[in-house]
């Protein structure tokens, strides 16, 4: 029979994690349930009094284009920015694992931006994109073509967010497959050398299929960043035109200050919530099954 | 071989080339005074400080980065701090209850920061905490401390149990084992979270941006975005702005750029 004193013995260690415990209830699970009260009403964000509206947000939610097209968006950024990083990076770090001069200021450059504030890079990348004096009007017009209102377009700003995104941070899948590549043994290349594999064949057969705790790795990191995406877009056209280009995360944004609609940014908070969780779990089980393929 | 090599160092340095032009793009508009409207990718035939001075004095960056530093500083010390305590009973001891404790721990860092934006700002000003240097750091250092405590559970792991047994058969306490033989072996990792940390604090927009809503306390990303909000007219002084924000980041990079890169590769580790 365990003692109270023993039990205190054995578990007061379990003490050393009760302050970041009481960060993450202060801070993350009591606004969380919080925000689902809110979300029942219809508060605008700073009057004293809002009144309890049931399920209307919600109601409104899923039949609103905006937050449709939002949705969608928010998913076309999270795997089309994962896609883009994983095939660039890993084209990177293949090329960048042979030894040759000037590999290691390639891997220094390509690595820096992901150093910097994505709301800054928005608006560097901004002078690029400009339609008077933008660089890349410039380029165009030296060729004789008429300027381009590149942010204009709706389709095209998403277009160009991903790929803004991407050049920022592929340097993380760089990096990451880089170090994968180093973990492979070269004399799995070695053996299929000698068994007259070609360099094709060695890519699709060793590299890939070992890689694969890189990939998990570089994926997952890549997806949770693109479905969060908000600095860059807040930056470059702030969900304009229109509604276009918003992603959830700018649009809860606009909701709550622009809309100054409180419980429907709420009601928002809390369907991106459970959505990024689906998402996980999706994502979890899908890595997990996988694993024992090899 | 040679032709090969040669290839090599001439697609890295097209590739790199193409990453580096947002930086070029800013520095050339950032150089070039406003009645020079030549295209931004020459370089300006002689170079005009007024755009920088202006940065200075109308988007006030130098207090910005003061601001930013302290904000900074602090949060990092606290986040690497209660992350190393945190990580000691998580990594040890591994039942089940831990273990849970330690996944709701990772699933914070899956949360979108937005989707918290609503009750979080509400919550904060009920506190009294929008606008103030305890407010920010407190949330900041919440939503960093999952990767913290994820990285020295991992470094925890690594270190033999045998060094805890010795210890606990010498007589010491469980605490006094924490604080003194593991705490001291901790230096390494602890380098590696201030340093990942730091720049995503340094970084931060998304919380500064609503819990920071007066002018008495603005971070260098907010001096920034509201600086291009206002000068449409002086794209030249904005960019200087942001020029002087990114410079100390890229020389910290370029100084301890194995760490920046290891401490990332750390972070996504297993």
């Amino acid at each position: 029979m365990e003692t109270l004193t023993d039990f205190w013995k054995k578990h007061a260690i379990n003490l050393l994690y009760l302050p970041a415990l009481l960060l993450f209830a202060l801070f993350v699970f009591y606004p969380f349930v919080m925000g689902i009260g809110i979300s029942f009403t219809d508060w605008n964000g700073f009057s004293q009094s809002s009144n309890n509206v049931g399920f209307d947000n919600y109601r409104q939610l899923f039949s609103d284009p905006n937050v449709r097209k939002a949705m969608i968006n928010t998913l076309i950024y999270g795997f089309g920015c994962t896609v883009l990083q994983q095939c660039i990076g890993l084209g990177y770090a293949v090329l960048l694992n042979h030894s040759f001069k000037l590999r290691n200021f390639a891997r220094t450059i390509i690595y820096m931006p992901v150093m910097i504030a994505g709301v800054i890079m928005g608006y560097m990348v901004y002078f690029l994109f400009q339609y008077n004096n933008g660089a890349l009007n410039d380029i165009l017009a030296l060729v004789g073509m008429s300027p381009v209102d590149w942010l204009a377009d709706g389709r095209r700003a998403i277009v160009i967010i991903m790929l803004i995104n991407t050049l920022q941070f592929v340097g993380i899948s760089m990096v990451i497959y880089l170090a994968g590549l180093q973990n492979i043994p070269k004399s799995f290349y070695e053996a299929s050398d000698i068994d007259g594999a070609s360099a094709v064949s060695q890519f699709f057969y060793i590299t890939l299929p070992l890689l694969k705790p890189a990939i998990v790795t570089s994926v997952t990191i890549n997806l949770i960043g693109g479905l969060k995406l908000f600095d860059q877009i807040k930056a470059l056209t702030n969900g304009g035109p229109g509604y276009e280009s918003h992603s959830m995360s700018t649009l809860i944004d606009a909701t709550y200050f622009r809309s100054q609609q409180a419980g429907y940014s709420a009601a928002m908070g809390i369907v991106l919530f459970v959505f990024i969780l689906i998402v996980s779990l999706l994502m979890l089980r899908f890595f997990n099954r996988r694993k024992f393929e090899y | 071989m040679k032709i090969k090599n040669t290839i090599y160092n001439i697609v890295a340095v097209l590739i790199s080339m193409a990453h580096f032009i947002p930086f070029y793009i800013l520095v050339t508009v950032a150089l070039k005074p406003k009645t020079d409207m030549s295209s931004r990718w020459l370089f300006p035939t002689t170079i005009d400080p007024d755009n920088f001075v202006q940065a200075v004095e109308r988007a006030k960056i130098l207090n910005a980065m003061r601001d930013s530093a302290l904000i900074t500083a602090v949060s990092v010390v606290v986040v690497a701090f209660l992350g190393a305590m945190a990580a000691y009973p998580l990594a040890r001891m591994k039942h089940r209850f831990n273990s849970t404790i330690l996944k709701l721990v990772l699933g914070v860092m899956m949360i979108p920061p937005l989707s918290m934006l609503v009750p979080l700002v509400t919550l904060m000003s009920r506190l009294g905490g929008v606008s103030t240097y305890w407010g920010i750091i407190c949330v900041l250092v919440t939503f960093q401390l999952p990767l913290s405590i994820f990285m020295y559970v991992n470094f925890i792991d690594s270190i033999p149990r045998e060094l805890d047994e010795a210890a606990e058969i010498d007589g010491c306490s469980r605490f006094m084992i924490f604080y003194r033989i593991i705490l001291p072996l901790l230096k390494p990792v602890t380098a590696t979270v201030i340093i990942l940390t730091g720049v995503f604090i340094w970084n931060d927009y998304q919380f500064s941006l609503y819990l920071l809503q007066s002018n008495q306390i603005r971070v260098v990303t907010l001096a920034v975005a509201s600086f291009f909000g206002q000068s449409a007219a002086n794209f030249g002084a904005a960019a200087a702005g942001a020029l002087l924000a990114v410079v100390p980041v890229i020389v910290a990079y370029l100084a301890l750029q194995r760490y920046f890169v290891k401490g990332m590769i750390d972070s996504a580790g297993k």
